[in-house]
């Protein structure tokens, strides 16, 4: 998912003259064949995000699109004033590309979790939020970018993701693609979340409790109409996301369907409200936070269950 | 220092005492310091047009100590950038001026307020000219204080990397902050020698001197190879004798008649020690 945003940014600076990369201080040989081709629009900058984000904006406000990436966390919390000033304040066309979005970087502590990202920047007036499911909706999210009119975050999750998304289903920010209509249950997810609740919802059926699975690629704007839509069809709304239960996704979905109305029960699936000292794999810590699909089956049965229990009572 | 001002710079810091009166709330000591380096900037330096602020081709100058704001809006009223009637309602619902500089208001080029953002954009500004091929140069003046932030040397690095050496970066060296003395809260000498460190090419000049402060912009680039560095020794308060060195004087957030009485009458002499 990393390569494929790296040469869709490479790609677009071919096509478009006011692309330009800023890194910090990243891996060797990234985006080398932009360095060699187009030398004056790649700045390898220092680790110096606060810096960074302020280039960027002098760029952008000058008339070009700065694509900026680092590891998720620095980008969204070291800088965040700037991101909030430099970036929201004056609406400016950057581009933050998140490496390591979520729980990916599992084994190097707390530290380098992104976590709390969606949360963060759910509060920026104007921010745009993307969390591509796979490699191609990755490319097709990139291809989108250019066109945001204000900041666009794009977190980039591990890379190897199980391929969910349909090119025939096309991509809008800010519009959610329903993967599968509601039923009983209804998940709402991001990220590669989606895969997850896409097998979550095979093992459900396999013991008869039908379940829809929205994928909510753009966490900002939210899509309020497809949330709302799907959610009163559902008896039990699940969200599921690679970060903490605070402030996310489901905040995003509780809070439209507050705001209409909808009165359909959510289950907020995600990170604790705890830093993770667990070094184990992405895959072993999300199995810990109970995010992978036999843990996702296993409490939506416990919750629906407990519903049948208390009309009973 | 002794602060003598002609009755060019006295007729604008009345004007910003003008704005204070209406808005009764600003950064007094911050904005005082501050007057004759605006003042030479936008009357003998920058290329900019008030009448079309958005001209491509312009210098661009970023109020990176955007709490001195007061003296900013006098100098871009007078320019023309915007009509004199706003300045008197600055800091009061619905007008276009508030307590720290925006982009809404024509000829100012960044939102500031929080401190150590306006290098960083002004590299920005500097690395586009060049890409962009344009002749324009880009200014940032910063507090003294602000160079407590740690972005700002992180901007420091990234504008010596890049040789911009169309960028200039003008600190107001009041050697007052909100708190107290500078060299108490936070010394920040060797200054000179730590901008040189960073790779900027240095000058020192009186910034209460018009005549020496057009000198020293009249020499720009003062490297090639590198960006410059003025540090521009100032008093903060200048021209009113109570203010000068206080930092009570630093924000005033309810000003009263009396205050506004007295600052007229320190403001009225030809000039004055």
């Amino acid at each position: 998912m990393r390569k494929v945003a790296m040469d869709s940014i490479y790609t677009l600076a071919k096509r478009d003259p006011r692309v330009v990369f800023i890194g910090s201080d990243l891996g060797a040989g990234v985006l080398d064949n932009m360095r060699t081709e187009m030398p004056d629009r790649f700045f390898m900058e220092g680790v110096s995000e606060q810096a960074i984000v302020g280039i960027a904006a002098g760029l952008a406000m000058d008339g070009f699109i700065p694509y900026i990436n680092t590891i998720a966390t620095f980008l969204t919390r070291r800088c965040f004033e700037q991101l909030a000033i430099d970036l929201c304040m004056h609406h400016l066309p950057v581009r933050l590309i998140a490496s390591g979005g979520g729980a990916v970087y599992a084994p190097l502590g707390p530290t380098h979790m992104a976590l709390d990202d969606f949360a963060l920047l759910r509060t920026l007036p104007g921010m745009t939020i993307v969390a591509p499911c796979d490699a191609p909706e990755m490319g097709r999210a990139m291809e989108a970018s250019l066109d945001v009119a204000g900041p666009l975050y794009v977190r980039i999750a591990k890379g190897g993701d199980p391929v969910t998304s349909q090119p025939e289903a096309g991509f809008a920010i800010g519009r959610a693609i329903l993967y599968e209509a509601p039923g009983e249950v209804l998940f709402v997810s991001t990220g590669p979340m989606t895969a997850r609740a896409l097998r979550a919802r095979a093992l459900l059926g396999e013991r008869g409790i039908s379940a829809g699975v929205l994928h909510v690629h753009t966490v900002k704007p939210l899509d309020d109409d497809a949330v709302v839509q799907a959610a009163r069809a559902a008896r039990l709304v699940v969200t599921v996301e690679e970060h903490f239960r605070a402030g996310g996704l489901g905040s995003a979905v509780l809070e439209a369907l507050a705001d209409r109305g909808v009165t359909t029960p959510v289950e907020r699936l995600g990170f604790a409200d705890a830093y993770s000292y667990d070094f184990g794999s992405q895959d072993h810590v999300l199995e810990v936070a109970g995010l992978q699909p036999p843990a996702l089956a296993a409490r939506v049965e416990r919750t629906l269950a407990g519903y049948v229990t208390a009309a009973r009572s | 220092m002794t602060v003598t001002l002609d009755e060019r710079s006295l007729a604008l810091r009345r004007r910003l005492v003008d704005a204070l009166e209406g808005g009764k709330r600003g950064h007094v000591g911050a904005s005082l310091s501050l007057v004759e380096i605006l003042r030479v900037l936008y009357d003998d330096v920058l290329h900019v047009r008030g009448d079309d602020p958005h001209w491509p081709e312009r210098d661009r100058c970023i109020l990176s100590k955007g709490h001195g704001c007061l003296t900013l809006y006098a100098v871009l009223e007078e320019k023309g950038f915007f009509g004199p009637g706003e300045l008197l309602r600055q800091c009061t619902p619905g007008a276009l001026l508030g307590g720290h500089p925006d982009t809404h208001v024509p000829g100012v080029e960044a939102t500031t307020g929080a401190l150590g953002h306006g290098l960083a954009i002004g590299v920005g500004f500097a690395l586009a000219a060049r890409l962009q091929g344009r002749d324009s140069r880009t200014f940032v003046v910063m507090g003294d204080g602000e160079l407590d932030e740690g972005s700002v040397w992180e901007a420091a690095l990234s504008a010596s990397k890049h040789k911009l050496s169309a960028l200039t970066a003008i600190v107001d060296y009041n050697k007052l902050q909100s708190y107290g003395p500078v060299a108490e809260v936070m010394p920040l000498e060797p200054l000179a020698d730590k901008w040189r460190a960073f790779g900027f090419a240095v000058r020192e000049v009186d910034g209460h001197d018009v005549g020496a402060l057009r000198q020293t912009f009249a020499t720009l680039p003062f490297a090639a190879d590198r960006p410059s560095l003025v540090i521009a020794h100032t008093v903060k308060g200048a021209g009113v004798p109570a203010a000068e060195g206080d930092p009570r004087w630093h924000h005033k957030a309810s000003v009263d008649a009396a205050t506004i009485a007295q600052l007229r009458a320190a403001l009225e002499a030809p000039a004055h020690a």
